[in-house]
Formats: C-alpha cells, sequence, structure tokens
C-alpha cells in the first residue's frame, strides 16, 4: 500500500519554544494511524500543519505526492478534520450546514451527498433541528456528516469521542470502522482513549516533547515495554 | 463579605486588560473619540449658526450617509465575528476557500446586510421629516459606491487585525468607524479642524465624500473632483487593506492564530 500522507523531517518553532522537533510519518492508504502523547506533546500542532492551518518552520508533508504548502487549496479538497474544540455555526439548522460546506467543498450533487449521510449517520429527526440546540452525542454525528461532506481521502480526528457518553462513543468508533472499510480512507487519530486507540489503530506514534519517542503496532508496544496495555505503556513513556 | 474574593473576581478582570494591547487602546480612545467629536460638533455650531439654515437635510442626509458606511463596515467585521464566536473559525480555515473568494464572499455579504438597514432609513426619512436623501441626484450613487468602498476597506483591516490578533482585537472592530468620525467631517466642513487634524482629514476619502455631499445639497452644484479623490484614496486603501489581510492570514498560520482563534 502507498504511503497517503507523508511527513518529513516537520519542525515548529513558535518563537523560542521547539513545539514540534523534526518529525518523520507516513499514513497508508486504507490505514489509521494513532497518535499519543500527553498535553503540549505536538500533536495538536502536528494536526495543524497537516491541515495546513500552521506554517512549518522546517520540513514538509506531502498528501497523495504534492506538498501542503505549494498545493494547500488542492489538498483541502481531498482531506477533512473533526475535533469538539470546534463547532458548527450554531444558528443555522443541520441541514443548511450541511449545504453549506456541500458549498465550500464544491460538492456537486448536494441532494445526494446529504441523503447519504443522513442515512449512514442516523440523523433523518435532526435535519431540520437548530445545530446550537442539539445534544453533544448528536452535534458530533452532525460533525462527522461535515467531515465526510467531501468524501475525504484523509481523515484528521482529534479526540474524536472525547466529552462523549460510553455509547454514543462506541456508535462513533463503529461508524469509523465500517466507513474506513468501505471508504478505504486514512485516518490519523489523535486520541488519549487508548481502548479507542487499541481497537482502531493499527499503527500508533508516541509523541513526547514534541517527538516522536516511540511507534509500532500496539500489541507489540505492549509486550516490546512489558505492560498490561496501552494505557500503562503511555503512562510509562509520558513519565520517564 | 470577603475583600479577597472581591479582589480575586477584580484581579480576574484586571488580568484580561493588561495582557491585551487593544483591549488598553479600547479603554482609553472611547472618550478621547467621543470629546474630540463632540467638541468640533459644537464649535462649528457655535460659531456658524446660519450655515444650514437653506438646508434642513443636510446632518439627516449625511447621518444616512455615515450609518451606510457604519454598516458596510461593521457588516464585514460581524461576518467574521461571527466564525469566532461560533467556533466554526477552523472549519472555514480547513474547507478549500482562497482568500480571495473569502474576501469576495464577506463584501458582498456585507452589501446585501447594509441595504437591508439602509432602505428603510431612507424610506422614513421622507414622511418622517420631509427630506428625501434622493435629492443627491444620480450622484448619490457615486457617494455610496465610495462609502461602500471604505467600508469594506476598514472591514478587511479590522479582519486583519482579528488574523492576526485573534479576538482581543474585537472592541476594535467595533470602533473604527468612531475613531475615524471625527477626522470624517460628517456634520461640519473641513475648515472647523485644527491644521494637523486636516493633514489627517485629507488623507481619509470620508472628507471628499461628506464635503461634496454637502457641497450638493447647500449649493447645488457637484465637484467631480471630490468624487474623484475620493475613489483614488479608496483604490490606494482598499490595495493596501488586502494586501495586509494575506499578511495576517500568512503570519497567522506561523503564530497559530488559525487554530486558537476560537477557544
Amino acid at each position: 500500500m502507498k504511503n497517503l500522507v507523508e511527513v518529513k523531517n516537520l519542525k515548529k518553532n513558535y518563537g523560542l519554544k521547539e513545539a514540534v522537533k523534526n518529525i518523520s510519518f507516513s499514513i497508508k492508504e486504507n490505514e489509521i494511524l494513532g497518535l499519543l502523547g500527553p498535553n503540549g506533546s505536538g500533536k495538536t500542532t502536528t494536526i495543524g500543519m497537516l491541515l495546513g492551518l500552521l506554517k512549518p518552520t522546517n520540513g514538509e508533508i506531502l498528501v497523495d505526492g504534492k506538498k501542503i504548502e505549494d498545493n494547500r487549496i488542492e489538498i483541502l479538497k481531498k482531506i477533512n478534520f473533526i475535533s469538539p474544540y470546534i463547532e458548527l455555526p450554531k444558528k443555522l439548522t443541520v441541514k443548511q450546514n450541511l449545504i453549506v460546506y456541500c458549498k465550500l467543498y464544491n460538492v456537486l450533487n448536494i441532494k445526494k451527498r446529504i441523503e447519504y449521510l443522513v442515512e449512514k449517520l442516523k440523523l433523518e429527526d435532526l435535519l431540520n433541528n437548530v445545530t446550537g440546540e442539539l445534544s453533544s452525542g448528536q452535534k458530533n454525528r452532525v460533525s462527522l456528516a461535515k467531515a465526510l461532506i467531501n468524501n475525504p481521502s484523509v481523515l484528521f480526528l482529534d479526540e474524536p469521542t472525547a466529552s462523549l457518553d460510553p455509547e454514543i462513543g462506541d456508535y462513533v468508533r463503529s461508524f469509523l470502522e465500517s466507513y474506513k472499510k468501505e471508504k478505504k480512507i486514512s485516518i490519523l487519530l489523535a486520541s488519549h482513549n487508548m481502548s479507542e486507540v487499541t481497537r482502531l489503530c493499527k499503527k500508533v506514534l508516541m509523541m513526547k516533547d514534541g517527538i516522536i519517542i516511540d511507534e509500532g503496532v500496539p500489541e507489540e508496544l505492549i509486550k516490546k515495554h512489558g505492560r498490561k496495555n496501552l494505557e500503562e505503556v503511555f503512562l510509562k513513556l509520558s513519565r520517564n | 463579605m470577603s475583600f479577597i474574593r472581591i479582589y480575586g473576581l477584580f484581579l480576574r478582570h484586571f488580568y484580561l486588560i493588561t495582557r491585551s494591547f487593544p483591549r488598553i487602546l479600547d479603554l482609553i480612545y472611547w472618550p478621547s473619540i467621543q470629546i474630540t467629536l463632540w467638541g468640533f460638533i459644537s464649535n462649528f455650531f457655535a460659531s456658524h449658526t446660519t450655515y444650514y439654515n437653506n438646508a434642513v437635510g443636510v446632518i439627516l442626509t449625511c447621518a444616512i450617509l455615515y450609518d451606510f458606511l457604519f454598516r458596510t463596515s461593521i457588516g464585514f467585521n460581524m461576518l467574521f465575528l461571527e466564525e469566532i464566536w461560533s467556533r466554526n473559525f477552523t472549519n472555514l480555515f480547513i474547507a478549500p476557500i482562497k482568500i480571495s473568494e473569502i474576501i469576495i464572499s464577506l463584501i458582498s455579504t456585507a452589501l446585501i446586510r447594509a441595504l437591508i438597514g439602509l432602505v428603510p432609513a431612507i424610506l422614513l426619512t421622507s414622511p418622517l421629516f420631509g427630506i428625501s436623501i434622493l435629492d443627491l441626484g444620480i450622484h448619490l450613487f457615486f457617494l455610496f459606491l465610495s462609502l461602500y468602498l471604505f467600508g469594506i476597506t476598514l472591514g478587511i483591516l479590522v479582519s486583519a487585525g482579528l488574523l492576526r490578533f485573534g479576538p482581543s482585537f474585537e472592541n476594535i472592530a467595533w470602533s473604527t468607524m468612531f475613531l475615524l468620525a471625527p477626522f470624517g467631517c460628517i456634520y461640519y466642513p473641513i475648515e472647523i479642524l485644527p491644521d494637523f487634524f486636516k493633514t489627517v482629514a485629507y488623507m481619509l476619502p470620508l472628507v471628499y465624500i461628506f464635503e461634496e455631499a454637502r457641497n450638493i445639497l447647500i449649493n447645488n452644484s457637484v465637484n467631480f473632483e471630490n468624487i474623484l479623490n475620493a475613489f483614488y484614496l479608496n483604490g490606494v486603501y482598499l490595495i493596501i487593506a488586502i494586501s495586509l489581510f494575506y499578511y495576517s492570514f500568512s503570519k497567522a498560520r506561523k503564530k497559530g492564530t488559525l487554530i486558537n482563534i476560537g477557544e
């Protein structure tokens, strides 16, 4: 399988502070890569650079073989992002929000795309509701619909199940698994939920202080560090 | 009653003020601007009591023109601020939308917003005060166009500030128009200003627009030089504002404002 995303010697400084220090990794086609690390380890900065929201101090990011710094708009058409820290306009209805984002992503058959997402994410009853009045779980499904609106090849997920109850969290994880299986998309998942990462990711990167301190298949990492689960590996690495 | 708690809450707001230059500026310039503006207006009416005798609608017409400028500028800023308030900012900037498309979309929407407010105001002045802004004739179009250009220029400049400095720049967004009002000579001719203020005023398109509006209404003549000067200055400032917006976007990508702005 080819590398859909390639990160080479990526570095980001905020003034004198080095947030990301020369990291390299890749995301293969049809792969979910986990990005783990304590707060302040550089995960959000890395995702920001992958989304073109941040300009790297050094290094390069290639999506489908093209440099993001030179082809930002073209690459943004192929990727999308979901995070509990960003929201959709609260005063618009769910349908209005989806239409707006269909337009922004130049979706050709808007009606068909919305119908598909509505069915997939069970949004039928929410379409005419005002987005700001939805529950956290409902908002999360709508945000997922927005994140999939352009049929992305790469999806960046920043704590996609944070603040969700276990049942809705499980629904989101199951949805992501089935959607990835159906569309063969690549996903970068930044999460603090270790069971979620173990369940979804074939490979994980562990970040600390802006560098990748370890990487590999979850089971192998658990074995390598002599721990019972990924959470213990995380604690060991982040405390050392 | 605990003074420590009172002091704690005071500190919460004090820290916020001292950590943000736009907030400090906001506290200082509001009173200064109000005093300056009303000082000039009072001065003018005290020394030129017969100036407006033959043109009752001049002040009202200038008020409507100024309101159009205000609505256009604030309308533009509001659209940008809405994205910050609704925490939709990141979603917008990860969509494949070019900066030029964002600017064009916002200036079109700002026009519609301003017109929604302006049309009822124009319709009301006639039955209520027997005055019609349409007395300015075909030249009204040029004056409105010029005000619209300056309004969106200010809107783009403030939005560039929001991109660069984040939500703390919001207060500036609300008050740019008031900051420029004393120099704009909206309700009084430029002659009333002190020499230094005159120099600044001549660098703004506002003075030419409002001088011309008064000239048409009071003297029934048109000075195209004023209209052309306003357009020339608008062109210069619009180019500067757009360049600054692009520069701010680039800076925001370096500093990380695009990620943190909604938080």
